[in-house]
Parts: structure tokens; sequence; C-alpha cells
């Protein structure tokens, strides 16, 4: 087998500079989970279709699980362990919290990733907008409606 | 099964002068990585069989849209999202961005460029047949110069394309339009967000007095290649719409579709839905 050139990589996570070493297909996702042991990024289908591995990249959501490492140098990113300030929850995970927006989790952190990309662009969003905006995250237990609830209150805060 | 990560090299040129050399000096050996979206999901699915990519992401020059006089144009970098946010495209070239809004979700949208859409080459493909009814030319570079060609006849089979080893897709261009068109675009998946298309319809119609002055038809899904209706549009151009005329072009239009059965559709449901766009495309709407 021929084994390709390992990359250094310098990027920050959740603010902190982080170096990996790495093959420069691995993928985003991968790295955080098991190199930086940040396993609230999930994967799904593995494909782009689901959204569970969403994070922020540079400040706009993207599938962790379609980037490859040697596109991540120099980029900032957001997982779900940096939407919190320490014990203050961001108000889409309090409004997840309090309306029932979670139920076996997987896509939670897609989700309330999605949601905080959307506020941040757009605070006072329309139904539309909230569905547009949360269109390429699937919950596998069709909590959909929770969902939107949740963000719908969100944006009330 | 996803394919061995370790097999795969993606290098980061500095420059595009540096892309092009690393074309023409080591031919066929790489080719172009941009958002990633259809690249990574051949990974996962272990159908990658190319191993060396030129991360070409960075080079910013190519992700300016440019707004000209009597064009348009659009570095082949530009995302979905770029597509989106820009107020010329929005006002004049409503497909495209009605195109890059129903590609994927937000974050399909914040990393696929409209030139690796062009680039992947695949019939389903929903911004190419916008481009196609918009009457796109896309810039080759390459070392040795650079050329300008008709997007129109660019996809010559399955993901065939009359492009040169040592040639990037660097720029898309469109003709702005002095006269006011009817924009006609209609993507048909499974669902609203996040499908693939079964059939895509884009359209311009111009019709002064009461003939058609001008009329382009792009479609998607229904042939190897993002197809333009040439004979359609003859049949159509000059005419004045009626019932008999919408009759002769669907004839047209159906002996120059060429659907298939697949995954996703049949050939005559696929036939089917584009015969009623086209009707619906040319049944004149109250404003």
């Amino acid at each position: 087998m021929d084994l390709g050139n390992t990359l250094k990589v310098r990027f920050k996570v959740n603010e902190e500079p982080r170096e990996v070493e790495v093959f420069p297909m691995a993928r985003l996702l991968d790295v955080l989970r098991e190199q930086l042991r940040l396993t609230g990024t999930k994967e799904g289908c593995g494909e782009g279709e689901c959204g569970a591995c969403t994070v922020l990249f540079n400040g706009e959501i993207v599938n962790s699980c379609l980037v490859p490492m040697a596109q991540v140098e120099g980029a900032e990113i957001t997982t779900i362990e940096g939407v919190a300030k320490g014990n203050d929850l961001h108000a889409v995970q309090q409004a997840f919290i309090e309306h029932g927006g979670a139920q076996c989790g997987i896509c939670t952190p897609g989700m309330v990733l999605a949601a905080v990309d959307l506020l941040s662009r757009n605070p006072n969003p329309t139904e539309t907008d909230i569905r547009t905006g949360l269109a390429g995250n699937l919950c596998r237990c069709t909590g959909y409606m929770k969902i939107f609830e949740s963000v719908v209150r969100a944006c009330q805060k | 099964m996803r394919g061995s990560i370790p097999n795969y090299e993606i290098i980061t040129p500095k420059s595009l002068a540096e892309a092009l050399s690393l074309l023409v000096n080591e031919p066929q050996k790489w080719k172009p990585f941009a958002g990633g979206t259809d690249l990574m999901v051949m990974l996962e699915a272990g159908k990658l069989s190319h191993r060396n990519y030129l991360n070409l992401l960075p080079l910013q020059e190519l992700r300016q849209i440019d707004v000209q006089e009597k064009h348009v144009t659009l570095g082949a970098l530009t995302t979905y999202t770029d597509v989106q946010r820009n107020p010329v495209l929005v006002d004049e070239f409503p497909m495209l961005c009605q195109a890059a809004s129903e590609t994927g979700g937000l974050a399909i949208q914040n990393r696929g460029t409209i030139g690796g859409n062009i680039m992947n080459a695949s019939p389903a493909a929903d911004s190419p047949p916008a481009l196609l009814a918009y009457d796109a030319e896309l810039e080759l570079s390459a070392s040795r110069g650079v050329r300008w060609i008709s997007y129109n006849g660019f996809h010559t089979g399955y993901k065939q394309m009359g492009i040169r080893d040592d040639e990037l897709l660097t720029r898309i261009r469109l003709p702005r339009s002095a006269a006011p068109l009817v924009h006609y675009y209609r993507k048909v998946g499974t669902r609203k967000a996040q499908a693939i298309s079964k059939v895509c319809f884009a359209g311009v119609l111009r019709v002064e007095g009461n003939a058609i002055e001008e009329v382009r038809i792009g479609l998607g899904s229904v042939a190897p290649v993002p197809l333009r209706c040439a004979r359609t549009e003859d049949a159509l151009r000059g005419q004045t719409i009626s019932d008999d005329l919408i009759e002769e072009a669907i004839k047209e239009f159906s002996a120059e579709v060429s659907p298939i059965d697949d995954i996703r559709s049949t050939r005559n449901y696929r036939l089917r839905v584009a015969q009623n766009l086209l009707i619906d495309f040319l049944t004149p709407k109250s404003q």
C-alpha cells in the first residue's frame, strides 16, 4: 500500500489553538471526535445528508464529515462543546431543555448549531426561515415539532 | 465502505499559477478539489478512485462575483451561499439563486461551489440547467493561456467534458439581459429540501407582441448530461404561443430528452413531469 504523507494542521477549536498531525484526507469529524476527544459532534450518515456532524467553520455551518483536514489549516471551528460559555447555556440550548427539543440526542448537537447559526444571522426568523435553517438536519426520532418549537422559543428570549 | 484515508493526497497550491503548473507538469496526476461535497461522499462510499487532489478552496481570487456592464462573472469557487447573497444575481439571475437554495441544506450550500457543480458533471445537478438557460460561458485556464467557451455543449457524454487535462475551470460568465425575461425554474424531487432531482427544468422566455423572441431551456436528470433543448427552442422561436404550438414543442421536446429508470425515478415519470413543466413554462401567467 502506498502510504501518503501526513500533514501538520494548525487551527482553532472553540477558540483554543490546536495542532494535529493527520492524513490530509482525514475527516474533520474524526479528528474532532477521536484525536481531540470532542465527542459531542456526532456521525450520522457520513455523506452530508443528515447534519448530525454539523460544526461552525469560520462562522458558517458545515458537515464535518465532508471536510478533509487539508482544508482546515487556519480555520476557526466551533463544536457543540463551544456553544455554552462556561455554565451559561446558549438561549437555543436552554430552549431545547425547556421545550423537549431532544429525544435520543444524536441529532441534537447539529440541530443546536444550525439554530445558533440561524439566529446569529437572523435574530427574528420567520417560521419558514426556521424550517429552511434546519432543513439540512434530520432527526431519526422524528421529533421535529418540539425542535421547531424550541427554536421559536429561543428567538423570544 | 469508506476509502482508505492514508491512500489519498491533497495538497494546497499557493496560487492559481502554481495549481496550473502542477496540472501541466504532472499530467493526469492531479484533480481539482473544491468544496468536497460530492468527492467526500464518493470517499465515504469507497468509490473515490482518483488519489491525488489539489485543494483549490483557499484561492480567493476564484471566489469573486464581478458585475460588469454586459456580464456577471462568477469565480468557479463561488459557493451556493455566495450566489444567494449577491443582489445582482438575485435580481437578474433568479434561477441560479433558486438552484443554489435548493441544493442540499445550508451546510452544503456554504461549502459546495458552482464550479464544482459543473465539473462533477452529474446529470442531476441543479445549477447546470439554470446556467444553460442563461447561456453561460466558461473560462478554462491553463499555464499556456486562457480560453472562453460556451457552456452549451461542454458536457459531451456522461461525466465527459470538453476540458483538457492541463486546464482548470476558473470562471463562469453570465450575459446580462437588457430586456426583461420570464424565468421559470422547477426542481422536482422526493421532498422539498435535501433531495436530489428527479427532473429539473430551467427556462427563460421573452415574448414581444405575440411572438416568442427569446427562449432557452436547460434540463437536468433527463439525459446523460445537463441538456440544452435546442430543437424545442427552434420549434418555439418566432412563433405565437397556442395549444398547437405547445403540442408541437412537446413532440420535439420528447424526442430530445432521454430519461432513464434509476433509483430515484422512472423513465415514464420523468418524461411526464418534464412535459408538464414545459407546458407550465409556456402557459402565460397572469401577473
